[in-house]
């Protein structure tokens, strides 16, 4: 692992700009737990001063410092992407490994399933559970439903080298020496399928975090625990825009598009160092 | 023949399923609720002004019945489904009393106007560029479009969309920022309102093509650098056949099939883009009327966008997946 990430920073500058994006915001998220004030109390600061030395990002009409409040909001907008992408990957990992290892019936049926998830609008779906929860709609409880509805396009990917893994000769040695299905499917498929899984948590985690600050900004979350989303929904029923209170909008937009972009390169990277084609390309060996 | 027969039902087996499946995720999650679905919604709805006492009645009624909440289980079950099938989401309570089918014709041509071209668009601008990146590795343009696509591909629609906003609403106004048309227009194959429908859809088919467009780059560029090592190429290439001949008939065509079937899949992805372009925008398709349809909590409405958007989406991609055996002869379609 430690030669992998050592490989990675030498060779790829995209890796190197994703550890450096996602390690700002990580950073800054983690600033929270040492931050001033609490992040439901309003008017703890003078309200719609714009930044100075001491409110770096100004305060909001809500008279929150802008800085602390931003920290707070990452920490529960990138704790809940990773939230997400483990439940869903256990998902995935259960189902694809599973229908590409046993196949016949039992993969049928899986796929139908994962197919019918693929292809359905996933955002008129939330829409539709935030409309009947209502204010029982939880941070965790969207979380939960997230994962629920993100597994299938990572569990078809899983499933396509568990049906590789399948006919290769080990399995079969396993087979004839007595594992059962779940020690094969633990002990001997799991690892090679664990780079997929750490490059499609990145992947998982942008798009549920991008749902998320969608449904926060239309008001169709729990709107109290502040996350990104939220912050720019509070900003726009203050009228931030209008009123020129530009930095109430700007620092969390800035903050969020890091995060994007860092987790987004990082799963580029990976996957790339996945592929040994485009490896050998990059470090100037044969192919490329 | 008979093969692609069976491909066919198989798959329109597939499509009915996915559908089933679908509406089914709607009717648990509306019966999944603790709260009493039709008091809220009417009270959402009478809570504004005055509505006449009998006009609340056949609220209440209509709501009950589309909630499917008289009769045994299975009884809420079979009505549910058969009002569906026919296309009765009952009246809309925001607009009470059109029918939610109307409201929903209504605001169908905006989102469908706006998403195929949108979509196309980006289809065609994004695997041509990203063709051209992956088979032209050293070119500089290219190479500064392959980051500019990177750092634009994983934002969200939203952030997009507002930047647009501020840009081109407040920093240098030259676009209609909200609204498909001139307010004072009469709806018609007019010059006028052509143009003012043209100019309003300018800014929500630029976000949607500025973030689409990033992926169909970067898949068709990957796909592409890997065709152009297979040993086919490189004898064209040895072989001395023009490079843009080698790019247009061999490398571009062959990459190009995946993206078909891409094509297909993102059309679900655009959807739930176009909803929040169009809110942002205030574009008068389906979007607008889902999220103002939440606001006003009309139930009717909310199930019948979401039903529609399902229907229209397996469509898209039962579409594409028959066609796709047409097209590449290596797909076995038994």
């Amino acid at each position: 692992m430690g030669a992998v990430l050592r490989d990675l920073l030498r060779y790829n500058i995209e890796f190197r700009i994703g550890v450096l994006l996602t390690g700002i915001v990580v950073a800054l998220s983690a600033l929270s737990f040492v931050s001033p004030y609490s992040p439901i109390d309003t008017y703890v600061v003078a309200p719609d001063v714009p930044p100075n030395a001491t409110n770096w990002f100004g305060t909001n009409s809500r008279g929150q410092d802008v800085f602390w409040q931003l920290t707070f909001a990452l920490r529960n907008t990138l704790l809940f992407g990773f939230t997400v992408a483990i439940l869903s990957r256990i998902l995935s990992l259960v189902i694809g490994l599973l229908a590409g290892y046993k196949g016949g019936l039992a993969d049928r049926v899986l796929m139908s399933v994962n197919d019918s998830f693929i292809v359905i609008p996933l955002f008129p779906v939330l829409v539709l559970f935030y409309f009947v929860l209502r204010d029982t709609m939880s941070w965790g409880l969207l979380a939960l439903i997230m994962a629920c509805l993100g597994w299938s396009y990572d569990a078809r990917l899983i499933r396509s080298v568990a049906m590789s893994l399948k006919g290769r000769e080990f399995t079969q040695t396993s087979i004839f020496s007595g594992m059962s299905t779940r020690e094969i499917l633990v002990g001997e498929h799991l690892p090679y399928v664990m780079p997929i899984v750490f490059s499609t948590t990145m992947n998982n985690m942008n798009w549920s975090i991008g749902l998320e600050v969608t449904l926060s900004v239309l008001g169709f979350t729990d709107i109290e625990t502040p996350t990104i989303g939220g912050m720019i929904y509070w900003a726009n029923q203050h009228t931030a825009m209008v009123a020129g209170i530009w930095w109430w909008f700007a620092f969390p937009v800035v903050a969020i598009v890091m995060a994007f972009v860092g987790l987004f390169l990082l799963a580029v990277s990976m996957n790339e160092y996945i592929d040994p084609r485009s490896r050998l390309a990059r470090v100037g060996g044969g192919g490329g | 023949m008979s093969g692609y027969l069976a491909y066919v039902g198989k798959r329109l087996g597939q499509f009915v399923l996915v559908v089933f499946v679908g509406i089914n995720l709607a009717y648990v999650i509306t019966h999944a609720t603790p709260i009493d679905p039709v008091e809220q919604s009417i009270s959402a709805v009478t809570s504004f002004g005055n509505t006449a006492p009998e006009a609340i009645a056949e609220m209440r009624k209509s709501l009950r019945e589309l909630y499917g909440l008289e009769g045994s289980g299975w009884e809420q079950y079979s009505r549910f489904w058969s009002r569906i099938l026919v296309g009765d989401f009952g009246p809309s309570l925001s607009a009470f009393p059109t029918p939610v089918g109307t409201l929903i014709a209504r605001a169908m041509p905006w989102t469908i106007g706006l998403l195929v071209t949108a979509t196309v668009i980006t289809w065609a601008l994004g695997n041509l560029l990203g063709g051209l990146a992956g088979y032209y590795q050293k070119n500089r343009v290219l190479k500064a479009m392959g980051v500019v696509a990177m750092t634009l591909h994983p934002i969200p629609y939203y952030i997009v969309a507002l930047l647009l906003l501020i840009i081109f609403g407040f920093v240098w106004p030259i676009l209609p920022i909200s609204g498909g048309s001139q307010m004072n227009l009469a709806q018609g194959w007019t010059l006028d309102y052509v143009a003012s429908v043209l100019t309003h859809s300018i800014l929500p088919a630029l976000s949607l093509i500025m973030i689409g467009l990033g992926s169909w780059f970067l898949g068709m560029r990957s796909l592409v650098s890997n065709v152009v090592t297979e040993d086919y190429v490189v004898y064209a290439e040895l072989a001395g056949v023009d490079r843009s001949r080698i790019l247009g008939s061999y490398v571009m065509r062959n990459a190009l099939l995946p993206q078909v079937t891409g094509l297909a899949m993102s059309l679900g992805g655009i959807f739930n883009g176009a909803i929040i372009t169009e809110k942002v925008f205030g574009y008068p398709g389906l979007g607008t009327l889902l999220v103002d349809a939440v606001y006003a909590g009309d139930y009717g409405l909310v199930l019948g966008v979401t039903t529609v958007s399902i229907l229209g989406v397996s469509v898209g991609v039962l579409v594409i997946d028959l066609v796709y055996p047409l097209l590449d002869p290596r797909v076995q379609v038994s």
